[in-house]
């Protein structure tokens, strides 16, 4: 009898649950994975070397893109380096403002992650249900920055200009008729606060509806528990972060345990597995967009409660504003010299990591007293999670592999960055 | 001599022209009832693509024509322009074989179907058993075609396709066994005409387990969500198809939707009364009545696939074995029961 041997497939880089481009070679018995191997690098663009050849804040454009679901919080990381070393304190409304933001995205990940995720599991309704609500809050993105995706929002010493007073309105087009627009315009009439407001009463239904759709259906629990199991001690060793550590059972949230901006004066709480399976992340993550939707409605008030600036008037770090740039001689020379050759900062190293979507989003910053990093170096949540693909998929089948890569919540910009 | 001749030629004239007549009349038939369904199916496509489209809060196609009323068309006409590529390292007899295995039973099994009473292209007595076998052949266009494509997705969608099969004939199987138990006949006009006398006379009713069992079954015959492993969209990216294109992948496009209207057609006949009216007193019996309950189980099979994530392939053969398997044997008892004592109403 000839020797029954295993054979690898090659599973992406163009695949329809690759998640961009990931390339796995696995190697299998029938449907079972022996072993699975990760290749990187094919999204790789050299965003820590591109950040060494300008000042500091040209690079917050290339922030974005790292994990382009999650854009905001990837600026924040970065921001808050730069904060770090230059030492200064940003204005109160700012945090307020950034936590507000690191929260919209938050949820905007987690949207994007259920969506896709129950789509790789074959649960394709979920995925337009995820986007209509990303509609919403990509036009909170829009209205405060000019773009949906990549916002280039966040500064060092706060934020690039306040909330405005008045969302954008949809036009009447030939694709769009009158009653249309003015369905679409309805909740759109106030601030953006108001809007995020209106959006924050509406979400925790939309939650409901996914669970309605997945949280006891029989299939998704066929599929998702006892999955990918990670115990909590191998999930440390494994370097993981975020709700792939927090579906194993560790309560651990930079959030809460190391607090910046204003998180520690709100009021929010953080849900944790038991198994560490599919599932138990599944619904941490859900438990999370609840949260961060709460996380979000109080910061609502405050801003609604205290105007002020959003920007420090430091102008050898922030621009100066129009008006005195247009009539102070020093305000048109902070502002040359800013937008010329930008700031420098003090030599020195330093590590400031953020609770990003995803877990763990660090910053490693070395300068040498230059207008620009010396050595930038991102710690990316998803490569240590993508790391682990071997170990978590081993012994389960070729359909369990994709059911992994949903819960890793995977986003190859990041990772090869 | 000539005389002999001549009779042999007037014999052999009766005999051709008598065959001839047969041939194109039946030729005529058949082409009646596959010309509608080829229409049906184009608009079943259409229909999918709006009804899951307006399930997900969007439109669907609504470009081509109006409405996109048209859209069919255009997706049959791209279909038939593009190349049909065939990979070098296939075998090629087989790789074209395949669909063809795949369709042919597909129209094949619509021989025996009873429109209404007298509306039936061929009005056999094991109609039953030749449907099951019909159904069954259509798995080898599938396990072929992955293993000619010479594709390890394909295989994989292949070994699926078999895997699963296997699991669910027999619940199947055993679930028309009830039907004919009850109908105690093969026949589907038979079996229809056995429903007679409104809704509380059919047998989805007595049958109420062996009826889930044979919808699911059905389900996961034809391949389609949460059984569409064979095809595994995010998994195997397309299964066994994964290397057909132009019309060889029209082709079984179409046999999967022709199989799904079979089921659903069989549904309404064998559980549902056929073309009998629910209510016999009021509404007469008709056709439209077939039609519209078998539009009923095509709406849920798109139901099916926007609502529920995927199978394992692991787990439909263990829900078809430990779970349908054994709820088919189980009623089959109770019903045999009935049958031996002579309970119930419907139990002859």
């Amino acid at each position: 009898m000839p020797e029954i041997k295993n054979y690898t497939l090659n599973f992406g880089p163009q695949h329809p649950a690759a998640h961009g481009v990931l390339r796995l070679v696995l190697e299998m018995d029938g449907e079972v994975i022996v072993r699975a191997d990760p290749h990187i690098g094919l999204l790789h663009r050299g965003t820590e070397k591109l950040a060494e050849t300008k000042p500091y804040n040209q690079t917050i454009g290339y922030m974005d893109r790292l994990d382009y679901v999650s854009m905001m919080c990837n600026e924040h990381g970065y921001v808050l380096a730069i904060e770090k070393l230059l030492g200064v304190e940003i204005p109160e409304r700012a945090q307020y403002i950034r936590v507000m933001f690191d929260e919209i995205t938050r949820i905007l990940n987690h949207l994007m992650w259920i969506g896709t995720h129950a789509l790789d599991v074959g649960a394709m309704t979920m995925f337009l249900y995820a986007f209509r609500e990303r509609e919403d809050l990509l036009d909170i993105y829009e209205a405060v920055s000019g773009a949906r995706m990549h916002a280039n929002y966040y500064r060092p010493g706060g934020v690039a200009r306040d909330l405005p007073d008045r969302m954008p309105q949809y036009l009447e087009s030939r694709w769009r008729s009158k009653k249309e627009a003015d369905r679409l315009n309805e909740n759109r009439q106030g601030s953006l606060l108001d809007f995020a407001e209106d959006f924050s009463r509406r979400f925790p239904g939309y939650v409901d509806e996914y669970e309605t759709l997945l949280t006891d259906n029989r299939i998704w629990k066929q599929r998702t528990v006892g999955i990918g199991v990670v115990s909590a001690e191998r999930a440390f060793q494994l370097g993981f972060t975020g709700p792939m550590l927090r579906g194993s059972g560790v309560e651990w949230d930079l959030r809460k345990k190391q607090p910046y901006e204003v998180y520690d004066r709100i009021d929010f709480d953080i849900p944790v597995g038991t198994n560490g399976d599919c599932y138990d992340r599944y619904l941490v993550r859900i438990e999370e967009m609840r949260q961060s939707n709460r996380i979000i409605r109080q910061c609502i008030d405050w801003l609604r409660a205290n105007p002020g600036l959003v920007l420090i008037d430091n102008h050898k770090v922030a621009p100066p504003r129009r008006e005195e740039l247009k009539a102070d001689m020093e305000g048109l020379i902070h502002h040359f010299k800013l937008f010329t050759e930008g700031y420098t900062l003090p030599e020195g190293e330093v590590y400031t990591a953020i609770e990003h979507p995803k877990g763990e989003f660090g910053v490693y910053l070395i300068s040498d007293g230059a207008n620009k990093p010396y050595r930038l170096k991102v710690r990316a949540p998803g490569f240590a999670h993508l790391s682990s693909m071997n170990e978590m998929a081993q012994g389960h089948m070729l359909a369990d592999v994709v059911a992994i890569i949903g819960t890793q919540d995977i986003v190859f910009g990041e990772i090869d960055r | 001599m000539t005389e002999t001749l001549s009779s042999i030629d007037a014999w052999l004239s009766q005999f051709v022209h008598e065959y001839l007549l047969f041939t194109v009349y039946s030729g005529l038939k058949a082409l009646l009832i596959l010309m509608p369904l080829f229409i049906v199916v184009a608009y079943y496509t259409l229909a999918e693509r709006k009804v899951i489209g307006y399930m997900q809060i969007r439109k669907g196609p609504n470009r081509v024509g109006p409405k996109g009323l048209f859209q069919p068309f255009a997706d049959m006409f791209k279909l038939m322009f593009k190349e049909i590529i065939i990979p070098t390292n296939s075998n090629k007899y087989l790789f074209i074989i395949a669909p063809v295995i795949t369709f042919a039973p597909a129209m094949a099994a619509w021989a025996v179907i009873p429109f209404n009473d007298t509306l039936v292209f061929s009005n056999i007595n094991a109609g039953l058993l030749y449907i099951l076998a019909m159904t069954s052949i259509g798995v080898y266009g599938v396990i072929i075609a992955g293993w000619a494509s010479n594709s390890k997705y394909a295989l994989l969608g292949a070994m699926r396709s078999a895997a699963q099969i296997v699991a669910y004939e027999i619940a199947m199987g055993f679930a028309l066994v009830g039907v004919l138990m009850v109908g105690g006949s093969l026949n589907l006009g038979e079996i229809v005409n056995r429903q007679a006398g409104g809704i509380g006379h059919w047998f989805f009713i007595p049958l109420l387990p062996l009826f889930f069992v044979y919808l699911i079954s059905g389900v996961a015959e034809t391949n389609r969500a949460p059984f569409d492993v064979a095809e595994g969209e995010s998994e195997i990216v397309a299964g066994f198809h994964v290397e057909y294109s132009g019309m060889t992948f029209a082709v079984f496009f179409l046999a999967e939707y022709a199989n799904m209207i079979l089921i659903a057609m069989l549904c309404s006949l064998l559980f549902f009364g056929g073309w009998l009216s629910p209510v016999p007193d009021l509404l007469g019996d008709s056709i439209g009545w077939l039609f519209g309950k078998t539009a009923v189980f095509m709406l849920l099979f798109l139901w099916f696939r926007a609502t529920f994530p995927r199978y394992r392939y692991d787990q439909i053969m263990r829900l078809g074995w430990k779970v349908l398997l054994p709820v088919t044997i189980f009623w089959l008892a109770v019903e045999g029961v009935a049958v031996y004592f002579k309970i119930g109403p419907w139990f002859v």
